[in-house]
């Protein structure tokens, strides 16, 4: 179509996206490369139910009158980004020149709550996008070639895990995989073990938390596959079937290549929600094994009393720029795919 | 008939009507609007408040417990979201730091007469806060488990460790020891609390320098890893409500809770008999010969909003003196331990007394004690799981410290 009727066409949707999506971010980079002016601070007497005595405090006026001055804050540039809660630049070079190996590297480097957020994030991501792919993908191939009675049921049953509210469905897991819940203590009896906890073990946290993952990601995965196997083309089935091809050939050679652009829109959708990993941290209480990118900017922002938007805004900014990193090689391959076809 | 009912009705309107209007608070008018945590004790308070509506005087509250992340929005905004923010020594400094509470000395020579003097919390000398009731975490042991393993109550956290370890030895229980360490406040909370009680400093004296990093540091950590090592290995998402929880099931011998779970716990519900006849509250234990109890005492309060008119202030300072008035206090005696004139200590508050007693110390009310309880909640895990050490565990902490203080302007 024309250039200027798709223009008109997509301007509701492209206003919506610069005032929701593109000037929140531009507004939280401005964010991210300031922080707070520095205090002022004095010595004064504080009384209270227990008693007198003399603490550091801050002046109240000296740090208004800055406030009024300068409301944005003081300029820091990307310091909020290279410091020890994020990229850590200086405690890098430091780990890298004294460290013997690298595995003591890789050591110091997993003690900086940054790298240890990300080395879990991107392991939950790549674990969890293949299998939801295939899982949800078998499902699809099985609930197919079902009677048409029982289909109806099954996709009913096989959608439950997405319909269960994320954070509920991650409480239920967490106390049945308790101590004294039903899956906790089934796996004490299997491995005749009386202190396994899934809780305590960070390697099996992460096994749980990425099982709660596919469980829960999986029907999408199945209900797009579904619709896109109703389009395969009978007569070509057929064609392979003539030719003798089994059940395995006719769905690697004939359906899964119909069904490619689905997998990569799934993948497309998959790498960026897994990327912001947050309810099964929260839902299973694990953030003493399991930290995400996104539980960090969680935690600057409600992890106490103290909220700090400068760091909260670096690491959204990080977060940001990841996915980029992920959606990279697709976007490409998606692009040149376009490119070729209108050729 | 008819006409009779009609005439109950009204009257009853009447006389309703005139008993809002003379609710006992002589106000003329105002806004008032409360922020508040959620548990019963502030309930009672701001229900007692809530007696002052009426007759031109609105009210209305919020009991959250994300209270703490709606202050600093809420009050900054002009006019406040808030007029009344009920809150504990840790939220006050930053609040006034920030500006958004008012002195209190002109409200309270007006309505205060009633206060006592340990209810005023004053910072250079300007009355920022009333305080109203007192908590803070001490020991809880059950007496029949303790004479059945034959060890006489704990004083200190050495003699607590000596009395889990003749428990378990005695098989009366797996994992006898709780507290709350899961990763954030709660464990933040505990590290403060057990590094309290060694009578060491957090920072250089007058300055916003940590320094944690020394002998006393090792030996908090090296006791509170001691104390993991008798508690169910689940002990890293151990919050309140987990370990109350835990208590009332019957699985834990001793453990430190705060006070104001004694109430709970010791009530009726929840929990067989058993349990709660055989459940003692104690000070808080003493850290290897320290000068004070390894706790910190706590009071909760209100102040008013900067950023809103005197009328609405002065509305707000009445209705929360209603709130925190005898009565008040008589019809709710043990859901805290008050700070109020004609409370009775009763079985559940002689924890927090016991502590107080011993000299115990307030938490800090310096700006940067929440950057410093936030970086040990967050960096202490490791160290409990047993993959480092306790030097890198302090150094870790201070370090993160460091770097989120240089973000709020402490330091440089």
């Amino acid at each position: 179509m024309k250039h200027r009727t798709f223009m008109w066409f997509i301007l509701p949707s492209l206003a919506a996206m610069v005032l929701f999506i593109a000037l929140p971010i531009f507004s939280v980079f401005t964010q991210s490369l300031f922080v707070k002016h520095d205090k002022v601070l004095i010595e004064t007497e504080v009384c209270g139910p227990f008693g007198c005595k003399i603490e550091v405090s801050v002046d109240p006026e000296a740090t208004k009158k800055i406030k009024t001055e300068k409301p944005l804050g003081k300029f820091n540039g990307f310091k909020t980004y290279t410091n020890r809660n994020h990229l850590a630049f200086d405690e890098v070079s430091v780990a890298w020149n004294t460290s013997s190996s690298v595995s003591v590297f890789v050591k110091s480097l997993l003690n900086l709550p940054f790298y240890k957020a990300l080395l879990f994030t991107i392991t939950y991501t790549f674990c969890v996008t293949p299998f939801v792919i295939i899982i949800g993908l078998f499902i699809a191939l099985g609930v197919n070639s079902l009677p048409q009675i029982l289909k109806g049921p099954t996709i009913f049953m096989s959608l439950l895990p997405m319909i269960v509210t994320p954070l509920i469905g991650a409480l239920i897991l967490f106390w049945m995989t308790d101590a004294e819940g039903i899956i906790g203590s089934t796996l004490q009896r299997i491995f005749n073990d009386s202190s396994l906890s899934l809780k305590a073990s960070k390697p099996l946290t992460w096994v749980m938390l990425m099982v709660y993952g596919v469980w829960g990601s999986v029907p999408f995965s199945f209900i797009v596959f579904y619709a896109g196997l109703q389009t395969v083309p009978e007569d070509t089935l057929e064609a392979a079937m003539i030719d003798g091809a089994n059940r395995w050939q006719r769905i690697w050679y004939v359906v899964i290549p119909y069904i490619m652009p689905l997998v990569i829109f799934i993948t497309l959708i998959l790498l960026m929600d897994n990327f912001r990993v947050f309810e099964p941290i929260i839902g299973f209480s694990a953030q003493a094994n399991a930290t995400s990118l996104s539980w960090i900017i969680y935690n600057d922002l409600r992890g106490g009393e103290i909220q700090y938007f400068s760091s909260a805004s670096a690491s959204s900014m990080l977060t940001i720029i990841g996915v980029g990193f992920l959606l990279v090689p697709i976007l490409v391959r998606t692009w040149r795919d376009f490119n070729s076809k209108t050729v | 008939m008819f006409q009779f009912k009609s005439m109950v009705a009204s009257a009853a309107i009447i006389i309703g009507s005139t008993t809002i209007a003379n609710a006992g608070c002589g106000l003329a008018g105002g806004n008032v609007s409360v922020l508040a945590n959620d548990f019963p004790a502030l309930h009672a308070v701001v229900s007692a408040a809530e007696a002052c509506a009426g007759d031109g005087v609105t009210m209305s509250k919020n009991h959250t417990k994300e209270h703490n992340s709606l202050q600093v929005p809420g009050l900054s905004a002009n006019p406040a979201e808030y007029s009344v923010i009920v809150l504990a020594n840790s939220s006050l400094v930053p609040l006034m730091g920030e500006g958004l509470v008012r002195p209190l000395d002109n409200l309270v020579a007006k309505h205060g007469a009633s206060l006592q003097k340990h209810q005023l919390v004053s910072i250079d000398g300007k009355i920022m806060a009333i305080a109203f009731m007192a908590n803070a975490q001490h020991l809880f042991y059950r007496s029949d488990i303790l004479e059945q393993a034959g060890v006489a109550a704990p004083t200190s956290y050495e003699e607590v460790l000596a009395a889990a370890k003749a428990i378990k030895s005695a098989g009366l229980m797996e994992h006898p020891f709780a507290f709350n360490t899961a990763p954030g406040w709660n464990l933040g909370e505990e590290f403060v609390n057990m590094y309290m009680g060694t009578g060491a400093d957090f920072f250089k004296p007058g300055t916003a320098e940590v320094s944690i990093n020394n002998a006393h540091g090792i030996a908090t950590l090296n006791m509170m890893k001691a104390l993991t090592e008798y508690s169910n290995p689940d002990f890293l998402t151990f919050n309140s409500d987990a370990t109350q929880a835990l208590w009332e099931a019957g699985d834990l011998a001793l453990a430190t809770f705060w006070g104001t779970r004694a109430g709970p716990i010791l009530d009726g519900e929840g929990s067989t008999e058993a349990v709660t006849s055989t459940t003692v509250v104690a000070s808080a234990p003493f850290l290897g010969g320290g000068p004070r109890p390894s706790s910190t005492l706590w009071w909760d309060g209100f102040s008013i909003a900067s950023n809103i008119s005197d009328e609405d202030a002065e509305a707000s300072f009445v209705a929360m003196m209603n709130g925190i008035s005898r009565e008040m206090v008589m019809a709710n005696n043990d859901l805290a331990v008050w700070l109020i004139d004609g409370y009775k200590p009763s079985a559940s508050s002689a924890g927090v007394s016991a502590t107080a007693a011993n000299g115990a110390a307030p938490y800090p009310m310096v700006p940067f004690m929440g950057t410093l309880h936030g970086a040990a909640g967050a960096e202490l895990s490791e160290f409990l799981q047993g993959s480092e050490s306790a030097e890198q565990a302090l150094a870790d902490i201070e370090a993160a410290y460091t770097a989120a203080a240089k973000e709020k302007g402490f330091l440089n």
